[in-house]
């Protein structure tokens, strides 16, 4: 198609907004994939808002059941809180080592990222089941219908982010650092990133203001 | 073992949907026999099923909607047959039945018409403007279609296998909680749209990607086509919309699932959230789906008035502006639920500020007619309908977004007829507009002229016929979803309305006549030259059908009329061409992953449905090792050597050459 080989600006540029910087053509793969991801995250980010939006029109309709001041444990938020932040540091360790291609320090990173994300859950886990233990469960009320989704749909996704980490740790194992095995990583390391700052969000609209009131 | 499922799931008692389900089971196994008698079965497999190229996609994307308009269209024609006789008598449909089929109808036509419909032409034609070579991520983009497909599946098997949703197509609490709606119903409205919801939102992250991401070289922002343009704004949409739908719905799925309380009556709930929630997605949704149309109408406008577009940074302009404020005024569309009149105030002015880059868009494409060379083809008659369908569409819209008015007309028939006047005028004129004109780009030959303008007209005079009636009836008093009724004056408008749908489906009847008669003959409708309508953008630059890797070249682009600008220079300069240096070409393999994986969502979805526990656990177990059997593939591309492509690649550069030397010759 180079059937326009000589044309002047003045042709090109038919508004004369002066210089046009040409385009250079497609972007390259990894950057392509990355873009594509973080539009992914943004959705995912909207679905979240629907959640928080959820809960902020339903945290005082408590049905006389408790309240968040009632029922939330500080404590155990404040470790939650300790293990996915750390555990952000340790994801970001091991996608250096994946980008040096350092097999132990990858394999070290993400197994310990694994552990922390698990004790996330778990303590996660142990909330819930003790909520609906003593009758607060998500029927009780529209607050806590909303604060086991948000919540829970946070753990969901941290659920399925222990999956994929599992997932790249066999495909590292099988197939080294592939360029398409390089490339997942990097969305697994933006989706587990993403997680964190939906947590700061969670723990800020649910657990800190929630205990005020 | 089967949760809910048992022999009452299948309505023996109601003759219509077991006839008409048996007699689309029967079509159905007799297309699959045939295919598998005759030997076709590899071929579909192999090229169609688990292509993942865009083309195919979109023409799979078409096809689906096609099939889906149909049914959807059977539904609108039992339900106009049924206002005309339900004058103080029931009619020939049972009230819970007319429940369903008008349900039933609405989702059809926005999730499975309308939506594949405008993701179909999308997939089919933005990377061919934008001059590469599939979409940004081509697998995916074969799962989105597939899962669209699973939800068009699903709604069609509750036509056979238990009932559809009673609530109307957006299913509002607390009518579709479980106290109100105990049947298996909403489930299946709200796991087909779920389902089908991640395919579409598949497809928005892609073809966002693909535009902001894949140009080819020299394609700066404003030189794209203005359907690039729409496109990008209703994906951007797309993915900022569907999420909420998503969110809301299951919302919705854990009020009736786990007994949450997020919208009903007791224990707190929110009735009013779901409006909020459900229309902060649906506004945006209807400009999801008219914008797409728009830039058809751009394209076909002007090369069809052989004129550049007009206005066209004004147009680029009005798009995005539409892209925003369409999120900003959901609130019209409860206007009676009491929010008062300040805050009414503020979203009507809002809805009305939305006209104006829509007025801005109809001048533009005036003015680009005015003075062109106007050539009266098939997609041009679309056009000019819409231009002259949707003023009175928009009009009507912003009568009903003065809150005073709303509180008369708001859910009458008045407003039936509006949002029909807008997504009929708009959205499927657009997208027959787009079939029309695209078609021989993705199959090599033109459609029949002849049988495509006798289906516009019919299908032009019949929307009238049918809906000004609704406008007048509405008027009158009369609102909508009425199953039957005893006020005199409406009868006579009705029974028009139900004449005019008559006129309407023969429209439809010349569509199909118009495709068979084509195919049949196909050698003399031939598209050798790749240029039929001589058009301006990139997709005409190469051959029909497009070689899978579309270019053998990324095209270079200099302005905006990409490939006008190709034409009129190698006339000027009779360019003698010296044979081009081809290089190898890597494209992405096909995979069945896309089939795989809606596979298991069926299996997944019908089993939620019916509360099938282990099915569930079965089908998300298949969902996963998809997903890792995907992820371990070691070869996902494949090369074309470079003397293939310079074989395919010759023969359309000859075409082009002698159509170069043609156009000199006017
Ligand atoms: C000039 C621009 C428009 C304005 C001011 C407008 C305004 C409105 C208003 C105020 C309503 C709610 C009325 C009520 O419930 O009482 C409405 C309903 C509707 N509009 Fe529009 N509209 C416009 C364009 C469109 C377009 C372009 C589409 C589709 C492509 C569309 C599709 C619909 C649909 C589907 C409904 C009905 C929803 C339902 O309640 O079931 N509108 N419109
Ligand atoms: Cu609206």
């Amino acid at each position: 198609m180079a059937m326009t080989a000589t044309v002047g600006h003045a042709h090109a540029d038919p508004h004369h907004i002066g210089v046009v910087i040409e385009h250079p053509g497609p972007a390259p793969k990894r950057t392509v994939t990355a873009y594509g991801f973080w539009v992914f995250l943004l959705s995912d980010i909207v679905m979240f808002s629907c959640f928080f939006a959820a809960y902020a029109v339903l945290v005082s309709q408590t049905a006389d059941g408790p309240k968040g001041s009632e029922i939330f444990e500080q404590r155990n938020v404040a470790i939650e809180t300790v293990c996915l932040l750390l555990s952000s540091f340790t994801c970001g360790m091991a996608s250096i080592a994946a980008d040096v291609r350092n097999r132990f320090w990858f394999y070290l990173g993400m197994a310990v990222t694994c552990v922390l994300g698990l004790i996330f859950l778990a303590i996660e886990f142990k909330e819930f089941a003790d909520l609906v233990a003593r009758g607060y469960g998500p029927s009780r009320s529209a607050f806590l219908t909303a604060f086991f989704s948000l919540v829970g749909c946070h753990g969901l996704h941290v659920s399925a982010g222990v999956l994929w980490l599992l997932t790249m740790m066999a495909q590292v194992f099988a197939k080294g650092f592939r360029a398409d095995v390089l490339r997942r990583m990097m969305c697994f390391a933006l989706f587990w990133h993403a997680l964190d700052i939906i947590w700061v969000g969670v723990f800020s609209v649910v657990y800190l203001l929630g205990s005020g009131v | 073992m089967l949760g809910k499922l048992d022999w009452s799931a299948i309505p023996f008692d109601q003759p219509i949907p077991l006839i008409a389900g048996g007699v689309v089971l029967v079509g159905i196994l007799a297309v699959l026999i045939w295919v598998v008698v005759k030997g076709h079965l590899p071929y579909l497999w192999h090229e169609w099923i688990t292509s993942v190229d865009h083309k195919r996609i979109g023409v799979m994307y078409i096809l689906l909607a096609s099939v889906m308009l149909l049914r959807g269209g059977s539904d609108a024609i039992m339900m106009r047959i049924q206002q005309a006789i339900a004058y103080q008598s029931q009619g020939y449909l049972p009230p819970e039945h007319y429940n369903q089929i008008f349900s039933a109808h609405g989702t059809i036509m926005i999730f499975f018409v309308a939506m594949p419909f405008v993701i179909g032409l999308m997939n089919l034609v933005v990377p061919l403007q934008l001059g590469v070579r599939d979409v940004a991520f081509p697998t995916l983009n074969s799962v989105g279609f597939w899962l669209t497909a699973t939800g068009a599946l699903l709604v069609n098997l509750s036509l056979v296998i238990g009932e559809f949703a009673r609530t109307g197509w957006l299913a509002f609490p607390p009518l579709s909680e479980l106290s109100y709606s105990p049947g298996v119903g909403v489930d299946y409205y709200a796991w087909s749209l779920q389902i089908s919801g991640v395919g579409t939102l598949v497809a928005g992250i892609n073809l966002v990607t693909t535009v902001l991401k894949l140009r080819t070289k020299g394609m700066n922002y404003l030189r794209m086509p203005m359907f690039c343009w729409t496109t990008l704004a209703s994906n951007l949409l797309i993915v900022a919309a569907f999420p909420i739908l998503t969110a809301t719905l299951a919302m919705l799925l854990l009020d009736r699932y786990l007994g949450f309380h997020f919208f009903t009556n007791e224990a707190g709930g929110n009735v009013m959230m779901f409006m909020n929630l459900i229309w902060a997605w649906g506004h945006p949704e209807v400009y999801i789906l008219v914008l797409p149309a728009f830039g058809i109408f751009s394209e076909v406008v002007s090369t069809f008035s052989g004129k550049a577009l007009f206005g066209y940074r004004s147009m680029v302009l009005a798009t995005m502006a539409i892209c925003v404020i369409s999120f900003m005024v959901w609130l019209h569309h409860f206007f009676t639920m009491g929010a008062g009149p300040d805050v009414n105030a503020i979203f009507g002015i809002a809805s009305m500020i939305i006209a104006v880059p829509t007025g801005v868009k109809i001048y533009n494409w005036l003015f680009t007619m005015y003075g062109g060379r106007i050539r009266f083809a098939t997609p041009m008659l679309w056009a000019v309908g819409f231009m002259v369908t949707f003023i009175i569409g928009g009009l009507t819209g912003v009568l009903v977004a003065v809150p005073p008015a709303d509180f008369m007309l708001h859910n009458s028939m008045f407003l039936v007829a509006h949002f029909h006047n807008v997504i009929i005028g708009g959205v499927l004129f657009g997208a027959f507009a787009g079939f029309e004109y695209w078609f021989p780009k993705a199959f090599g030959f033109r459609l029949d002229e002849r049988w495509g303008k006798m289906a516009f007209w019919f299908t032009f005079t019949g929307f009238y016929v049918t809906f000004v009636p609704l406008y007048v009836a509405g008027m009158l008093g009369m609102t909508r979803r009425l199953q039957h009724y005893n006020v005199a004056e409406w009868r006579p408008w009705m029974i028009v309305a139900a004449i005019g749908m008559a006129v309407l489906s023969i429209g439809v009847i010349c569509q199909i006549m118009q495709l068979v008669v084509s195919i049949r003959n196909r050698e003399a409708l031939r598209d050798r030259t790749g240029d039929p309508w001589d058009g301006r953008s990139l997709e005409w630059a190469t051959s029909s059908p497009p070689p899978v890797f579309n270019f053998a070249f990324h095209p270079d682009v200099r302005g905006e009329d990409a490939y006008w600008d190709m034409k009129i220079h190698a006339q000027q300069q009779s360019l003698e061409h010296d044979v081009p240096e081809y290089q190898d070409i890597e494209m992405p393999r096909n995979s069945p992953t896309g089939f795989v994986c809606a596979f298991f969502a069926t299996i997944m979805g019908f089993a939620l449905i019916w509360h099938i526990w282990w099915m569930v656990i079965l089908g998300g177990i298949g969902a996963f090792a998809t997903f890792v059997v995907f992820a371990w593939r070691d070869h996902d591309e494949y090369v074309i050597p470079a003397a293939e492509v310079a074989a395919i690649d010759r023969v359309n550069l000859e075409e082009r050459r002698s159509l170069v030397s043609l156009a000199g010759a006017i």
